[in-house]
């Protein structure tokens, strides 16, 4: 019994982790229905900030936290101008293709500034409490506790702000938007803004619970995290919570009572069958109907 | 007798890659006025007041109380006080009738008029009070088309520009809306009404353009144009 609640709260761990990173591709998809490739590298340049930050400006935890955030919704804010701006129109896979080749370039940015694998340095005091036989660390905690609160941040500025508002209508109908007296472009920006630095923070999170980090870390963490937000719903930032945690779970379970090495197999297996089930996913709607 | 001059739009023309679907169109708009512009499908209406809004690119000028709008970004066009009710309504059927409404006060910063503006609204249309919690996917057509002409509302907009507010209703319904519209003209707004309707606008425009693949080829008043034999045969039904 006590190693099932073990395995429930690395269960939780992961998926507040793949969660974060599935919000940013959902926000993207939800009002731009373009898939962000450069995410999951994001997510790396989020680990490789703070690594940067706690290293050489020998900051703590929550000033380290801050400007990793800060600068990978920056870099997101950035890229979207730049490289997908332009292409709002264009056909779609040309969109997909320059996102990919931006999420290439972040790796191999990154690899040619960095070509071995860095440590991060502990910003946590490690600390591990015993709960029955159930051992849960400060890291622990902090990484499941600081990914629920911005969820809910997140969720409370989608639904209860002016700007979350916006938007939820960008996503319904990008061309009426402006015709409210709306700056769509500032609300995109913010919208990338917000994805990205989520991203940041669990690539920070990430690099404090595996701290060795390198610039192909985010490849499979963001498939993973995208195949997240597709079983939840892609464009439904719930349904994104919800496949975190349960691609999560399914991996850490899985890895809990099979070999370690059945992990990755029979998570896909099982996602891959709940898609032909549910293709909108969890919380997704087939089609929403423009009136 | 023509009071003073609102809209001015001058020699506009609109292409869509090789298709000019809208050929050298000018015409005005004074304050206070219900104006329409009459055309069949493809004729260029919606091409116009796009480009009013500043949705779409074109050449030639279109000045609002003497300010071309050119240069003008679309989002704050409706700041200068044109608002548009889209062809199809263009609700956000994932936000409530009060978050649509709210949607559209996003420039403003009058709080005490915006709050006096929502119990217009609702006055208006009294089934937007019952339905503010709903989602405006779920209302239905009529109801969609009130919200639309009560989202413009709450812009504070002087110049109302209307795209097809009949269209997908019934009579009753359309009937319903072009009171209403009347009543909104009464209370100050200027209106520019583009209808494949042509009974039910020129009924209540003060004056009227017919437009024709992207040119106009009639103009007149209301009255006039119902008169007008070619109008009765092409638009009025004989």
């Amino acid at each position: 019994m006590a190693y099932i609640f073990q395995q429930i709260l690395n269960a939780l761990q992961l998926g507040s982790i793949y969660a974060l990173i599935a919000l940013g591709y959902t926000m993207v998809y939800g009002i731009l229905t373009m898939i962000n490739f450069a995410h999951g590298d994001l997510f790396m340049v989020g680990a490789f900030f703070c690594f940067l930050i706690a290293v050489y400006l020998k900051l703590s935890f929550v000033p380290t936290l801050l400007l990793s955030v800060l600068g990978v919704a920056c870099l997101g804010v950035v890229i979207e101008r730049l490289a997908y701006k332009p292409l709002r129109n264009a056909p779609r896979v040309s969109a997909i293709i320059t996102a990919l080749g931006v999420g290439l370039f972040l790796e191999n940015f990154t690899l040619a500034l960095s070509p071995y694998p860095k440590h991060i340095p502990a910003l946590i005091a490690d600390k591990t409490w015993l709960i029955g036989s159930v051992s849960i660390s400060s890291l622990q905690i902090i990484i499941i506790a600081l990914s629920l609160s911005l969820m809910l941040v997140l969720d409370f500025i989608v639904q209860r702000t002016k700007a979350g508002m916006a938007m939820r209508a960008i996503s319904w109908d990008k061309t009426v938007v402006p015709l409210m007296g709306v700056p769509v472009n500032k609300i995109i920006s913010l919208t990338f803004a917000i994805g990205t630095g989520l991203g940041g923070a669990a690539g920070m999170m990430y690099g404090l619970a595996y701290p060795v980090i390198d610039p192909y870390m985010g490849i499979m963490v963001g498939w993973k995290a995208f195949i997240s937000a597709v079983v939840g719903g892609i464009g439904n930032i719930r349904g994104a919570m919800i496949g975190g945690f349960i691609l999560g779970s399914v991996e850490i379970m899985v890895a809990a009572f099979l070999p370690s090495t059945y992990r990755d197999f029979v998570a896909f297996t099982l996602l891959l069958i709940l898609l032909i089930f549910r293709p909108y996913g969890i919380l997704g709607k087939p089609n929403p109907q423009k009136v | 007798m023509r009071g003073n001059l609102l809209l001015s739009v001058c020699n506009l023309n609109v292409t869509y890659g090789s298709i000019n679907a809208v050929k050298g169109v000018s015409f005005d708009v004074d304050q206070g006025e219900i104006v329409t512009l009459i055309g069949a499908n493809g004729a260029g209406k919606s091409s116009i007041l796009r480009t009013i809004s500043g949705i779409i690119p074109y050449q030639g000028s279109i000045s609002y109380k003497g300010n071309d709008l050119k240069q003008i970004a679309a989002d704050t066009i409706v700041d200068r006080g044109i608002a548009q009710v889209p062809e199809g309504r263009g609700i956000f059927g994932n936000l409530t009738v009060l978050e649509n409404l709210k949607l559209a006060t996003w420039q403003r910063k009058d709080k005490n008029k915006i709050a006096r503006d929502y119990e217009r609204v609702f006055a208006l249309f009294p089934r937007l009070r019952e339905r503010k919690r709903q989602l405006g996917g779920m209302l239905s057509g009529g109801e969609q088309q009130m919200l639309a002409v009560g989202r413009a509302l709450m812009s504070d907009a002087e110049l109302l520009l209307l795209d097809e507010p009949s269209m997908g209703l019934s009579p009753v319904l359309v009937r319903d809306i072009f009171l209403i519209l009347v009543e909104i003209n009464k209370a100050g707004k200027t209106i520019l009404l583009v209808e494949q309707n042509a009974n039910m606008s020129l009924h209540i425009a003060s004056r009227g353009y017919v437009l024709e693949t992207g040119k106009i080829v009639l103009t007149g008043s209301g009255k006039e144009l119902m008169g007008n034999p070619r109008v009765k045969e092409a638009y009025l039904g004989g």
